[in-house]
């Protein structure tokens, strides 16, 4: 398990000065430990390495299609992360998009008037229903997340191909202003990138400064004693559902106004890539360690490598392998670490790195 | 025999009246009653199974009583989850400490209670000043900001007495807080515990530990089979009065080794080193004889046992079981030769919790009993049931999980999963840490007679009379390196702790 962001607000003043019984650190432990610069370095590496082979991968464009692509892929990494940190797992948001994505566009069928921000607030609450129904099966059933929503991964779905019964919507059924939102960039930058750079801020302080959010890393990190200690775990755990089913929720509905056309098959598979980015994030997934920033990092970092592999011509078999590796390769860094960490906890080890 | 109720000293600040708990069938509490009076300390002594950790729940707000009161200051107290016992002033330390290793020493202190600046978001600065505060006022150096992972179990205690500091409790319980710890750290902690009373605050301690019992406490409460025994002032009490009060019989608490004869060296160990854990350890183990390892919590004993073994890895040495080197680094081998290792911490390294006490006991003859490689229930239930008779174990029912059983009970069934791999050397680790009197003295007549069949074994043990009543020869260790050996005759509690504390080294 990694010890990568846990500490942060004890960090984030400033480290006190070292005093005799202090552990001492080297600078290339505190590089590594900071994991959201670790993956900064991947990734500039990564756009050097592609830039290099094929300079238009910088240009302007390229740039506004990587961050519009990147955008729904971070909101649900975030908000997956505030489940996995209370040592549980969503995996139905793939199936609760592609249902909020059929409703926003079905809503404007219906109702072609409806204003977008409407539309919005609606699917978000019919994501944040979701998030209840998962959260109110697992406080309920008292069975592991991972089962429920897996379970809950298949009825979404089929409630979704129930409601579209083989349609399809298109973009002509959708207002402008509504599709606008998808594609419109403010200063060169896409509207959907701004909205998931304010999730990651919202939801990266509500982690690190808040009561309520460092008490859902002790529940992921010791339910017991989360338990004994007085807070509330059946409550907090629910919360974090409801949370995370409202994010993949505006999810949903930046998916329609992004694409367009919807079926009911938006966003299938897409939840084995929000667990992915988030564990290459860092967000430990046994819960207890990671950070909404980091998350949203291994959710760029995904989306680049998907882009710079076709710039690269590499076949997308490739990229599958790739994510792969880089999972490995994230679960085994955080090994080393901990490992590290463990042997300079106990005062003994005799590193000289 | 006085009745518990409100003595010379005034008004109790809390009082548990007619508490009764029951889970499922089991009467773990039938009507105890309890007074605490602010500014003293009281002690709590049962055999395990007594109803003291059913008590402690109760108090912490984790169980609600079936039935009884429960007033504090006079005011009927009701604690519907553990968020209302800390409102009301209730700390508790655990016997097992409840830290979030994930997180920061000062987060484990002030979880929920962080202190706070603008737009309520947490002030870490001013967190970990607070917990170094607390720190200096218990006279101990731990950096707030580092994980709580990979503290020490004495160390972990600590943190958890900072945060009983950190929200000024009135009444402080403690359940088995010493079991872990070395003398000056008891020392340390009775020091705290008594300022705390001369503050006003009530403290429950929970104690096999009589010495400790009649050095801090100035009332007993003796439970027995969950129901309320007697509440005395301790002035009036005898360690044996109290230790007959809880058995309800009268019980030799130490049961001395019978002299075995000595057999064939089992077990040698030479010039075993780790570099920053332990350097050039050297002993032999004599079928027939029990050696135990003494020292300080921290002194390396259990790390030399983990090596020995084969869990942890070693620089240099060997050993060697019955005149063969046997590879470091592999406790199959280990297994294979004989050898079985008894864990300190039962719960992490000995049990599986969630299991059956019958899979449990037979987790470490899996292969020997199972047939083509099937595991057939029948074998398990037949092979468990012979040990545990013979260990005496009380559970409910062999498929119950280890996780319902008291503490001494879990300790025989890591027992009984090891001799039934009818070893021929044994390293038991803390053999009676948190057990009762009876099962105490029941384990101590177990290793004597294992040792009479022709066992080797090595016993790590913090309890001096345990050490003094068991063992045949004492290594003392301090600081990683065997600092004295004595023989039986010549070990007693003063030449041991001198050399515990590397004093004796030059004597």
């Amino acid at each position: 398990m990694s010890l990568t962001d846990t500490g942060a607000p004890a960090r984030a003043d400033g480290d006190p000065p070292p005093g005799p019984g202090r552990p001492r650190r080297t600078l290339t432990e505190r590089l590594l430990a900071v994991r959201e610069l670790g993956l900064l370095l991947a990734l500039g590496a990564l756009i050097l390495v592609t830039t290099l082979r094929n300079d238009r991968f910088l240009s302007a464009q390229s740039i506004k299609d990587l961050l519009l692509g990147c955008a729904i892929l971070v909101i649900l990494a975030v908000g997956q992360t505030l489940v996995i940190v209370t040592r549980n797992v969503d995996l139905s948001v793939g199936s609760i998009l592609g249902l909020v994505a059929f409703a926003t566009g079905d809503l404007f069928l219906a109702a072609p008037g409806t204003p977008w921000p409407v539309a919005l607030l609606l699917g978000v609450g019919l994501g944040a229903v979701c998030g209840v129904i998962n959260g109110g099966l697992i406080a309920v059933a008292k069975v592991p997340a991972l089962v429920i929503t897996l379970g809950t991964l298949y009825a979404f779905r089929g409630v979704d191909y129930y409601w579209a019964a083989g349609r399809q919507i298109n973009a002509a059924d959708m207002p402008r202003s509504f599709l606008r939102l998808g594609n419109q960039t403010v200063l060169g930058v896409p509207v959907l990138f701004l909205v998931a750079l304010v999730v990651v801020a919202a939801v990266g302080c509500y982690l690190r400064c808040y009561r309520s959010g460092r008490e859902l890393y002790a529940i992921g990190s010791e339910p017991a004693a989360a338990r004994l200690s007085g807070i509330p775990v059946g409550r907090r755990v629910l919360a974090v559902f409801v949370a995370n089913g409202a994010l993949a929720g505006l999810a949903g509905v930046l998916y329609a106004a992004r694409f367009g056309t919807l079926d009911a098959a938006a966003g299938s598979g897409l939840e084995l890539q929000v667990v992915a980015a988030a564990v290459v994030g860092g967000v430990a997934i046994f819960g207890g360690s990671g950070s909404a920033y980091g998350a949203a990092l291994g959710a760029v970092l995904l989306t680049t490598i998907g882009s710079s592999l076709a710039v690269l011509r590499i076949d997308p078999f490739w990229q599958q392998a790739v994510v792969g590796a880089l999972i490995l390769a994230a679960i085994g860094l955080d090994r080393l670490l901990a490992l590290r960490t463990a042997a300079r906890l106990r005062g003994r080890s005799l590193h000289g790195a | 025999m006085s009745l518990g109720v409100p003595g010379a000293e005034g008004a109790p600040l809390l009082v548990l009246d007619g508490v009764t708990k029951s889970f499922g069938a089991v009467a773990a509490l039938r009507g105890v009653r309890l007074a605490l009076h602010s500014g003293e300390a009281h002690a709590l002594v049962g055999e395990n199974g007594a109803g003291k950790s059913t008590l402690v729940k109760i108090l912490a707000g984790a169980h609600a009583p079936d039935s009884g009161r429960m007033t504090l200051d006079g005011r009927p107290l009701e604690l519907r989850g553990p968020a209302d016992a800390r409102a009301a002033g209730i700390a508790v330390i655990y016997q097992e400490p409840t830290l979030f290793p994930d997180l920061s020493v000062a987060e484990n202190i002030f979880m929920g209670r962080h202190p706070l600046r603008g737009l309520r978001r947490i002030d870490s600065r001013a967190m970990n000043r607070d917990a170094e505060q607390l720190f200096q006022r218990l006279g101990v150096r731990i950096d707030p900001s580092r994980p709580a992972r990979g503290l020490s179990i004495a160390d972990q205690q600590l943190v958890e007495i900072a945060k009983a500091l950190s929200f000024d409790a009135r009444v402080l319980v403690m359940d088995e807080p010493t079991a872990a710890l070395s003398g000056v750290e008891v020392e340390r902690l009775f020091g705290v515990a008594r300022s705390l009373c001369e503050r006003g605050a009530a403290v429950l301690f929970i104690s096999h530990r009589f010495d400790e019992v009649f050095d801090l406490c100035q009332r007993v409460t003796v439970l027995r089979d969950g129901a309320w025994v007697s509440s005395d002032s301790a002035a009036d009490l005898t360690v044996d009065e109290v230790v007959r009060r809880m058995v309800g019989r009268d019980v030799s608490s130490l049961y001395p080794k019978q002299d075995a004869p000595l057999r064939d060296t089992l077990l040698e160990v030479r010039g075993l080193s780790r570099s920053g854990v332990f350097s050039d350890v050297s002993f032999s183990v004599r079928g027939g004889e029990i050696v135990a390892l003494a020292g300080l919590v921290g002194a390396g004993r259990s790390e030399v046992a983990r090596a020995v073994f084969g869990v942890d890895r070693y620089d240099a040495g060997e050993v060697r079981v019955a005149g063969r080197a046997l590879p470091p680094n592999s406790p199959r081998r280990a297994i294979a030769a004989g050898m079985a290792l008894v864990p300190e911490d039962r719960r992490q390294q000995g049990l599986v919790m969630e299991l059956s006490v019958e899979r449990n006991a037979t987790l470490a003859r899996r292969r020997a009993l199972s047939r083509l490689g099937l595991l057939v229930g029948g074998a398990e239930r037949a092979e468990a049931r012979i040990w545990t008779r013979r260990l005496q174990v009380k559970a409910a029912r062999l498929a119950a999980p280890v996780a319902t059983l008291s503490g001494g009970n879990q300790q025989k069934v890591v027992l009984a999963k090891w001799l039934a791999t009818e070893p021929r050397i044994l390293i038991i680790d803390e053999p009676t840490r948190g057990i009762d009197v009876g099962t105490k003295a029941e384990v101590h007549r177990l290793l004597s007679e294992l040792a009479g069949e022709g066992l080797a074994i090595l016993m790590i043990s913090s309890e001096l009379p345990e050490v003094l009543g068991m063992a045949d020869r004492v290594l003392v260790m301090h600081e990683g390196r065997v600092v004295r050996e004595l023989p039986r005759a010549e070990a007693d509690e003063t030449s041991m702790m001198f050399a515990a504390t590397g004093q004796g080294a030059t004597a």
